[in-house]
Order: C-alpha cells, then sequence, then structure tokens
C-alpha cells in the first residue's frame, strides 16, 4: 500500500510538473473558459437572451452553471492527451516496464484532471461573483458543485483516456475530440433552456449526461436547496450510472493496452 | 564450457491482426554476455525484446528471465531488469534528476537511496553539470545518455537496449559502447537490438540475426563468419595456364578448405591465414608459378547476412527507409 502511494503521487506530481513548466498553456487552460464563454458569450447575450425564457435574473447567472460544466468536459475530454503523448514517444513503455500497479498510471491522471478542473471551476464561480452572481447555497452549495463536477468528470477522463490508448495517431484523437466537444455543448442545458429549445434538440438534449450536471448546479446558483435537492439526488444517480459505463468499457482498453 | 543460463525463449511466436511478427523464435542468453539481435528493420528484433521485458505477452511459446515467465511472473522480471528504449522516451519539461527520481519511487526505492542512486549515475553518464535542466535542452547524445541512466536506476540484472545507438553521431556512439562494455565487465547481462552491422560485430559476444520474424543464425560474431567457410585468399596469377597446376597442388592441404579456379587465379577458403598463406607460398614457388596480386579477404557480418537471407543487411535498410 505505501508502495501503490509512492508510485501514485510520484506519477501525479509528474503531471503538475509538466504543467508549471508550461506557463503558457497553463494560463490558457485556466482563463480560456472564463474568458471566451462567461465573459464574452455572457455579456455578448445579456440583452438578447430573454429573462423570461431564462428564468433568471441575467444571462451571465444562467450561463455561469453551464460554463462550469463545460470546463469539466472540456477537461475530461482532453484528459487523456498526456497519455497519448506518452504512448507516442515511448514513455508510457518505460514507465510500463517498471514493476508498478498498472492502475497508478491511470489513477495518477484521474487526481490530477480532478484537482485542476475543481481549481478552474472556482475561479469560474470567482469570476461570476465579480459579476454580481452568488451563489444561492453558500459554501455549502460550491462543495455540492465541486462533487457534480468529479463525478461527471471521472466518465469523461476514462473515456478520454480509452481513446487515447485506442487511437492510431493523435490526428484521430483530436478530431474525435473536435468533434464530440461542441454538439455535446450545444445539445445541453449550458446555453439556453431545455425549454426553449427546438423539440429535437430539446429531446437529445435530454440523453446528454451534460444537461442533468447543469440542471443540478443551476439551481445550486440561482433558486436555493428545495429547488436544487431534486435535481442534485438525480444527478448524483445519473452520474453513478454514467461513470460506471465509462469505467467498465475503458478498463477493458486499459487492461489491453497496458497488461 | 557450461554457462549459466540468463534468458531463455522457446518457440516464442508473436502476431498481431493476422501478421506474425515473430515465428518459432528460440534461443538463449548467457549471464554476463552482450547478446544482440540483428535485423533490418521491421525483423521482428523489437517485437523479441518487448516481449522479454514484459511488454507483449506472446501468441505462443514461452521467455524467462532468470528462471521467471514473462507472463506468469511480469513483476518479479521488471524488479530484475532495466530498459532503454529507442531515443525519445524523455519528458521534455521534466530534468534529468527528476526523470531518475520518478522512476526512483516507481522502484520504490527509500529516498536516501534514491538520492545517492542517482548522484553516481549522473556521474558515471557524465550529465552532473545539466542534471538540473530541463531535458528539452539536451542534445541527441545527452537525452540517449539520460536513457540509460534511467535504465540504469534499478541496479538490474539484465539490460535491454533498443537501437542504443539510433541516430547517434559517431562520437557519441563509441561513448555509448563503452558504457556498455564497462557495464559486461561489472558482470551486468546486456540485450540489444540494433541493425547496425560494425555494432553487432565490435559489441556483441553473440547474436542472433533475425530477419522476417524468423532465427537466421546464432552465434559469435566469429563463429558466425568462420560458419561461411572461412576467410577469402584470392590469388591472380601471371601466367593463367599455371593455374590448373595450383589448384591441384593445393587442394587436400590442410590448412585449405576449398580450392576454386577463377578466370584469372584461384579463389580459396582457408581457416586461418597463419597456416594458409605460407603453404600457398610455398607451392606457388615450388610450381614457379608468379603472383601478380594477392587479395585476402575476411568476411564481413553482412556476407553471413546475405548468407542466411538471401539479401544485404544495408539493401534491407534502404529498403524500408525508401518506403
Amino acid at each position: 500500500m505505501a508502495q501503490y502511494w509512492q508510485e501514485i503521487h510520484a506519477l501525479t506530481m509528474r503531471w503538475v510538473r509538466r504543467l508549471s513548466r508550461e506557463k503558457f498553456s497553463m494560463l490558457f487552460t485556466l482563463v480560456q473558459p472564463m474568458l471566451f464563454w462567461l465573459i464574452f458569450f455572457g455579456n455578448l447575450f445579456q440583452r438578447a437572451a430573454d429573462v423570461q425564457v431564462t428564468q433568471a435574473p441575467n444571462y451571465i447567472s444562467f450561463l455561469a452553471a453551464g460554463v462550469v460544466v463545460m470546463t469539466v468536459l472540456n477537461n475530461g475530454l482532453a484528459g487523456g492527451v498526456d497519455l497519448l503523448f506518452d504512448k507516442e514517444n515511448g514513455f508510457l513503455e518505460r514507465l510500463m516496464t517498471t514493476p508498478i500497479h498498472r492502475s497508478s498510471v491511470i489513477l495518477s491522471r484521474f487526481i490530477f484532471v480532478m484537482t485542476i478542473t475543481s481549481l478552474q471551476v472556482l475561479v469560474i464561480l470567482g469570476v461570476s461573483f465579480l459579476f454580481g452572481v452568488q451563489p444561492a447555497t453558500g459554501f455549502l452549495g460550491v462543495a455540492v458543485i465541486l462533487m457534480i463536477g468529479m463525478l461527471f468528470g471521472v466518465g469523461l477522463t476514462a473515456i478520454s483516456m480509452a481513446m487515447a490508448f485506442s487511437v492510431k495517431s493523435h490526428g484521430d484523437f483530436f478530431s474525435v475530440l473536435g468533434f464530440l466537444s461542441l454538439p455535446m455543448i450545444f445539445l445541453s442545458s449550458a446555453l439556453v433552456p431545455l425549454a426553449a429549445m427546438p423539440a429535437w434538440m430539446g429531446f437529445l438534449a435530454r440523453f446528454n449526461p451534460m444537461t442533468w450536471a447543469i440542471d443540478a448546479v443551476r439551481p445550486l446558483i440561482l433558486s436555493g436547496w428545495t429547488e436544487a435537492l431534486p435535481h442534485v439526488g438525480m444527478v448524483v444517480v445519473v452520474m453513478l450510472v454514467f461513470d460506471a459505463l465509462c469505467l467498465y468499457g475503458s478498463a477493458k482498453v486499459f487492461r489491453r493496452a497496458m497488461g | 564450457m557450461d554457462r549459466a543460463i540468463a534468458i531463455q525463449v522457446s518457440r516464442l511466436t508473436k502476431a498481431y491482426d493476422g501478421h506474425t511478427a515473430v515465428s518459432d523464435l528460440s534461443f538463449e542468453v548467457y549471464a554476463g554476455e552482450i547478446f544482440g539481435l540483428l535485423g533490418p528493420n521491421g525483423a521482428g528484433k523489437s517485437t523479441t525484446l518487448r516481449t522479454l521485458i514484459t511488454l507483449l505477452t506472446p501468441t505462443s511459446g514461452t521467455a524467462s528471465v532468470l528462471g521467471h515467465d514473462t507472463v506468469r511472473e511480469a513483476d518479479v522480471v521488471r524488479q530484475l531488469i532495466g530498459y532503454v528504449p529507442q531515443e525519445r522516451a524523455i519528458d521534455r519539461f521534466l530534468t534529468g534528476r527528476e526523470h531518475l527520481e520518478l522512476l526512483g519511487a516507481l522502484y520504490h526505492l527509500p529516498k536516501a537511496e534514491a538520492t545517492k542512486r542517482i548522484a553516481e549515475l549522473l556521474k558515471l553518464v557524465e550529465l552532473e553539470e545539466p542534471a538540473d535542466r530541463a531535458a528539452k535542452t539536451y542534445s541527441g547524445g545527452m537525452k540517449r545518455k539520460l536513457d540509460i541512466a534511467c535504465g540504469l536506476l534499478p541496479d538490474p540484472k539484465i539490460l535491454f537496449l533498443d537501437e542504443p545507438t539510433l541516430g547517434l553521431d559517431v562520437q557519441s556512439r563509441l561513448r555509448i559502447w563503452d558504457y556498455l562494455r564497462m557495464l559486461k565487465a561489472r558482470g551486468m547481462t546486456i540485450v540489444m537490438t540494433t541493425n547496425y552491422l560494425d555494432e553487432a560485430d565490435q559489441l556483441c559476444d553473440r547474436l542472433a540475426i533475425i530477419d522476417k520474424g524468423k532465427l537466421m543464425a546464432l552465434g559469435s560474431p566469429a563463429e558466425l563468419k568462420v560458419g561461411l567457410g572461412g576467410d577469402i585468399v584470392s590469388l591472380t596469377l601471371k601466367e593463367q595456364t599455371k593455374i590448373p597446376a595450383l589448384v591441384s597442388a593445393l587442394t587436400g592441404q590442410p590448412a585449405m578448405r576449398a580450392v576454386k579456379a577463377t578466370p584469372t587465379g584461384l579463389d580459396i577458403r582457408v581457416d586461418s591465414p597463419e597456416k594458409a598463406l605460407p603453404a600457398i607460398l610455398e607451392s606457388a614457388n615450388r610450381l614457379d608459378c608468379q603472383l601478380e596480386f594477392i587479395e585476402y579477404h575476411r568476411p564481413r557480418l553482412d556476407d553471413v547476412f546475405i548468407v542466411h537471407t538471401g539479401r544485404s543487411m544495408t539493401e534491407s535498410v534502404q529498403d524500408i527507409q525508401a518506403e
């Protein structure tokens, strides 16, 4: 057990070091979702968005939940990228010839992605706060938001890592990533509530786990516990099923790839 | 001579998606030798190596390292070996020291032990000065040295290297050879793949020549060359009419393995030049044959390769590069 922890700690610290050495990349990773979506998109649609439709005091406060979950989505889907590079340059092979638990590599990645995502979510909520969005459920609500983010992130990161191990080239990986990310956002309640969508899009969005996550995060920010709790209960169930499916599928891939 | 066996490969076969990369391969590696897997790219050397280091599971057959099966006892094998992959298996953002520290943790070394070993290794491969710079600032030769230090960190019984000098300049190459000879002198067993004939010839104690997934020949470079039928002495005579007489005079002499007439003289296969040359000269003198030219040709490893695979190693490497 001590050995297991030694491995996971060393591997996780490697991801942290890599990130800290790529200062620019770190800055963009942290700033991009806030800048693009929250600040630009949020302010841009401030007057175009109908308060009657969004049921929120203003568009930024409506959008905050969407940006939080989008960040989880993008970080999760990109969570396998570093493993992809490790696979391509032979570093992974070097790791696999050492007497480590195979799962250490995967676990270190989960820990790293979840930590970075949580920090980003906190920054997004902080910036929203500067634009006057106060989470209605307070600090406890923020903790619940982080938990929902992690539940969703685990499954996404698992998919991403499984993809990193299965693709033939990193071109394929990024194509699939680009193809998944935007439709997932548009076919969810991130930008527009389900009720305001064209019927077919609203129908598809109901099958998107992202929608469930957003519909739980949004009342935590906008309304309060009474409205949020049923959604939170629901999303936990949905996410546990989602994670179970993702982990089951990816575990097979990991076992084949790492022996 | 009875020698301790470090690695036993028996009837190893590995197929991927219907393509057989390695087919029915059997050989042994003795403790304390430098063993080379020689062949052109795509011959199956890397597949063989990767099976030995537990990265691949054989389709059939078995491999064992110091008596431990590479599949059933993979964890034990991993404790005993070090691996130096082909170049670039390096994290550009980490420093040399951080690479070694990471591996120290993955081999579960206590901190003090790891620090001591890392200092020794950095000294050994002459990377003390750049040890705390990010690896992206390293030259090709420095990266290779770091790779080797990483392979040596677990203090392995057997070190595996995949194309250790691929793409290096001559100086770095010779330096790497020196390290490997020094490690061998310390009692380490070394298994390496290479597609450089001179590397195989000068560095390896024994070689397995592999082509298209099959073992074509096995032995020391000298044995393999002698196996071709010995060195060749080519004579060019001033008077070609005397060729038949000299052929019959030399045929059957103890030092000559085969004597063959050529349009301008003779080709004689000999076991050792010390015995053969005086005998040849003596016969020529006795028959009053004046010699215009003598060429002594020792078979090169490429000749061995040609005999066993039907094509030149250099050609096959070029073929692959041209693809």
